[in-house]
């Protein structure tokens, strides 16, 4: 049976494919290196609406037919100051575009417009090189280097130096912590309990916040922040699992690249990437449990805690609380005697 | 009701849920149907793979090795219908609840009137409403077509005007939907199901449909007093299923090999509770619910007619949304430990970053119960709001989700409906173990005999009966005397108010209770039934007499309110 898999490893390949939410024009050629805030593509969104009511706006009589009176079509491009419709006469009243816009449609003597947008910027995400162009729509961009993949993040993206800030898998994180050193750093803490930690993040700023877990009060507040925070555990008082610890430790100094998107019904994940001058192999994104495999276990009284999987049991365990559920043996860091966890805690390490 | 089988087909159910995806096998043993076995797998409509059919897969083999049965051929494709061996099944049905929640924008003439009809019609599936419209809103039709624009509906729910009633009004309606339609390239413009005036249902199909797809559907408005939501319901399920197979991967290539398309779980759970409730009492009325990780669907039905409504609630990724109606206390308040609230509140987030963890401690299985309870408690009242005419009297009431159903004793689940949904009344609870209401709903239209006898079996778990009495005396307070005539016994009792008290009778037991009042107590909440004598029958927690009166008050102080939790749960042995 597929497991669910996160990736903390130490250098790999990775691809991602980068989409603009509408098509647009995409900017990068296939070969080109690119840092994580390069643009790539970018894309004019949907403005503001207008509604000009040309029968009103002219004081046509209800026998008045307000087309004849158009100076426009549908899918026309004007600029500020355009005549969209004219009156008859000498003294005839003009309608004019109230801004750059485009005329969307006609219909009853009314012309819909749309304001032109300010353009959607599509960053490159990761520094790496393209290695594909979809056309209108977007790019691939490849590199290779160190992957940690999180489970909660606050949709942002940003790249700078990492910097260390913990000793311990389980320290708190607060104003006081934070310091200008820290200044356009992509930091890698470890618990924030209160909003005033992520506050103090973004007043520095930071260019990016990897948080082994946060409590649940200070979500709204990282949820607003525009520094990109990313979670590796979850809510609730958790320690960093060892895997990402230790690789996050040896990575100090280091270019990171911090992507923050975190879409669970699709299976977004918030990721850190820190390239590395070498070459990687691609990872798996499909595994099953089995014995020898690295898991984390992600629930109490073990959460976060890194082992290898002894066995499968077969069958239906009782846990001590009384609850039936599909369990495997696994032997934890440190521990001498293999423990029952649930399957259903357990995550794969790759 | 007992039926016998000329044409006995084997039925496959996939039930595609959010967190996992179960084939339910139905079949016929000694000449009726009987529901046989449940294999259960993860869903995968997300990442990795992008396609249910992982999910089914792996769900099918589990069947196979439960049953000894074989479903998939050496290509790993179901076998359908089945074949002379016994292998394979003779027809599949599909229910799902998975995928992204759909987004749904209401639009009504007059706020109270047929804006709330098309709300409630888009509450009784899977979805949320992202934007509501109506005909008095003091917005520029401008600033309309861009709220509806930044909220990318899935489909716009479009009620207006009683049967021949007004036009001129639903014609502007139609204008601001023709202006917003024309604003998105074709390919993202959104469904549109009209249920209002059906004298403009021609016309506006007419209209829209060069522009996209439109389903009429019967008004949900047909009178200004009247509001018929379940026609309607029927085409938005429908509608439903069409737009999830397209966006859920695999779901096409099922719904094609399924005897009928796919349709929502709640839809489903919906039509059984309305079958049932013409089946028992009907002045009582028969409630479903089910607590799923990201919804919970409440259907409560009288004489056939349904009230449906599904509430982006749950037991996992739903959980944080309980806090929308009350604060994290109201979840701590049921924990018969001392847990901080800073770590429920941690608990209850993290529980929606993984929605299939399983408890393991004794404090986070309590915790999961008390987000049972909350939720059970949120989705009721919410219920209630939309219909206030229901009266929390329905015998029986029906309930199934994960935490009641396989993290809970028959007691702690007992002691959670009762705490969650606060019946009143004498009433019977039944466990849908295996989630089988909203399957036996999609199967009913094809044969309609299996679930009538699915449900004459031991399909549900009967946890007792509960007779819940409502009082005004002090905590306390001797409430009244109950004899107790079973099986050539009796006994007699004294109720105190405040109090849950196990009735001893077994499983299946008939017995008479009689009860004399020693305060003035309600028991029928319509009072329309003043009998004060009742023969029950035991269930697995035998039954119970639960006095601690409508709404159920916790006291304040919190080691009192354990202390008073704990002898509850002692009482029927939860």
């Amino acid at each position: 049976m597929t497991a669910p898999l996160t990736h903390i490893l130490p250098l790999t390949l990775i691809r991602r494919t980068r989409l603009l939410p509408a098509p647009g024009r995409v900017s990068a050629r296939v070969g080109q290196k690119v840092n994580a805030t390069d643009v790539v593509a970018e894309t004019r969104l949907a403005g503001a609406h207008q509604i000009i009511n040309v029968r009103r706006a002219l004081s046509l009589s209800q026998s008045d037919q307000p087309e004849r009176f158009l100076s426009c079509r549908a899918g026309d491009r004007l600029q500020k100051g355009d005549v969209i419709a004219e009156g008859g006469g000498l003294f005839s009243r003009l309608v004019r575009a109230p801004e750059n816009c485009r005329v969307v449609y006609i219909f009853n003597g009314q012309v819909l417009l749309e304001m032109e947008s300010q353009s959607h910027q599509l960053l490159a995400g990761i520094n790496g090189v393209v290695t594909e162009i979809i056309p209108d729509q977007g790019v691939v961009v490849e590199t290779s280097g160190a992957l940690i993949q999180g489970v909660w993040g606050n949709n942002h993206i940003d790249q700078g130096l990492l910097l260390v800030m913990v000793k311990e898998p389980l320290e708190e994180v607060n104003r006081g912590t934070l310091d200008v050193s820290m200044r356009g750093a992509v930091v890698f803490g470890s618990h924030v309990s209160s909003a005033d930690a992520i506050l103090a993040a973004g007043e520095l700023p930071l260019r990016g916040l990897i948080l082994g877990s946060m409590s649940a009060e200070a979500r709204l507040a990282a949820e607003t922040s525009q520094v990109p925070i990313m979670l590796l555990e979850g809510f609730g008082q958790l320690p960093i699992n060892s895997a990402a610890f230790k690789l996050l430790n040896t990575s100090e100094r280091r270019d990171a690249c911090i992507n923050t998107t975190w879409d669970p019904v699709i299976g977004v994940r918030p990721e850190l990437v820190i390239p590395l001058p070498a070459e990687g192999q691609m990872h798996h994104d499909i595994v099953a449990l089995a014995p020898e495999q690295r898991v984390r276990v992600i629930s109490a009284p073990h959460a976060s805690q890194v082992g290898k999987v002894v066995k499968l049991s077969a069958g239906i365990t009782q846990l001590q609380n009384g609850v039936r559920t599909p369990t495997a043996d696994i032997l934890l860091e440190g521990g001498s005697e293999p423990v029952s966890i649930p399957i259903a805690n357990l995550d794969v390490l790759e | 009701m007992t039926t016998s089988i000329v044409d006995a087909e084997s039925v496959l159910v996939l039930d595609i849920g959010s967190v996992q995806t179960r084939s339910l096998l139905f079949d016929t043993v000694d000449g009726q149907y009987r529901f046989i076995a449940a294999g259960v797998a993860p869903s995968t409509p997300g990442a990795p793979y992008f396609d249910v059919g992982e999910g089914v897969h792996q769900s099918l083999l589990k069947l196979q090795s439960i049953t000894a049965r074989t479903f998939l051929n050496r290509d790993s494709q179901l076998m359908l219908p089945a074949n002379p061996d016994g292998s394979g099944v003779d027809q599949l049905m599909v229910i799902f609840s998975a995928g992204p929640e759909l987004q749904f924008v209401t639009m009504g003439l007059l706020e109270d009137v047929s804006l709330e009809s098309a709300t409630h019609l888009a509450q009784t599936t899977f979805g949320r409403i992202v934007e509501e419209i109506g005909l008095n809103d003091r917005r520029r039709p401008e600033a309309q077509i861009d709220a509806i624009l930044a909220t990318r509906p899935d489909l716009i729910i479009f009620a207006g005007g009683t049967d021949k009633g007004a036009t001129r009004s639903i014609g502007k309606l139609v204008e601001l939907i023709l202006f917003y339609l024309q604003c998105l390239p074709e390919d993202s413009r959104p469904e549109i199901l009209y249920a209002g005036n059906s004298a403009l249902a021609n016309r506006i199909k007419e209209i829209l449909t060069r522009l996209t797809r439109l389903h009429p559907a019967p008004n949900i408005r047909p009178g200004i007093d009247q509001e018929d939501l379940g026609p309607a319901a029927d085409v938005l399920a429908q509608v439903v299923g069409k737009i999830r197979t397209r966006q859920i991967g695999g779901l096409e290539s099922l719904g094609k090999a399924a005897s009928v398309p796919p349709i929502p779980t709640s839809h489903g759970l919906g039509r059984m509770i309305a079958f049932l409730s013409k089946v028992y009492d009907r002045r009582k009325g028969v409630l479903g619910v089910d607590l799923g990780s990201s919804h919970t669907t409440v259907a409560a039905g009288i004489s056939g007619e349904l009230s449906l409504n599904t509430f982006p609630i749950g037991s996992g990724a739903g959980a944080p949304e309980i806090l929308k109606d009350a604060p994290v206390e109201d979840v701590v308040r049921w924990l018969p430990v001392h847990i901080p609230d800073d770590v429920v509140l941690d608990y209850l987030h993290q529980k929606s970053l993984y929605p299939a963890m399983v408890p393991v401690t004794a404090e986070t299985l309590a915790i999961e119960q008390a987000i049972a309870r909350q939720a059970l408690f949120t989705a009721m009242n919410r219920m209630l709001k939309i219909h206030p005419d229901l009266v929390m009297g329905f015998e029986p009431i029906l309930v199934s989700g994960t935490t009641l159903t396989q993290y809970s004793t028959p007691g702690q689940s007992l002691l959670a409906l009762l705490d969650g949904l606060q019946p009143m009344g004498v009433t019977t609870l039944l466990l849908d173990t295996n989630g089988l209401l909203p399957a036996l709903g999609a199967i009913a239209p094809q044969i309609a005999e299996l679930p009538v006898q699915v449900l004459e079996s031991s399909a549900f778990v009967n946890l007792g009966t509960a007779i819940c009495v409502s009082s005004d005396a002090r905590f306390g307070t001797p409430l009244m005397n109950v004899k107790l005539d079973y099986g050539g016994n009796q006994t007699q009792l004294e109720i105190r108010q405040g109090t849950i008290t196990s009735l001893p009778v077994r499983p299946g037991q008939t017995m008479n209770v009689h009860i004399s009042p020693l305060r003035r107590l309600s028991i029928d909440p319509t009072h329309r039934d003043r009998s004060r004598s009742f023969k029950i029958v035991g269930g697995v927690c035998g039954a119970v007499i639960d006095a601690r009166s409508r709404p159920l008050g916790l006291p304040k102080d919190a080691a009192r309110r354990r202390d008073l939790l704990k002898k509850w749960a002692l009482a029927v042995n939860a």
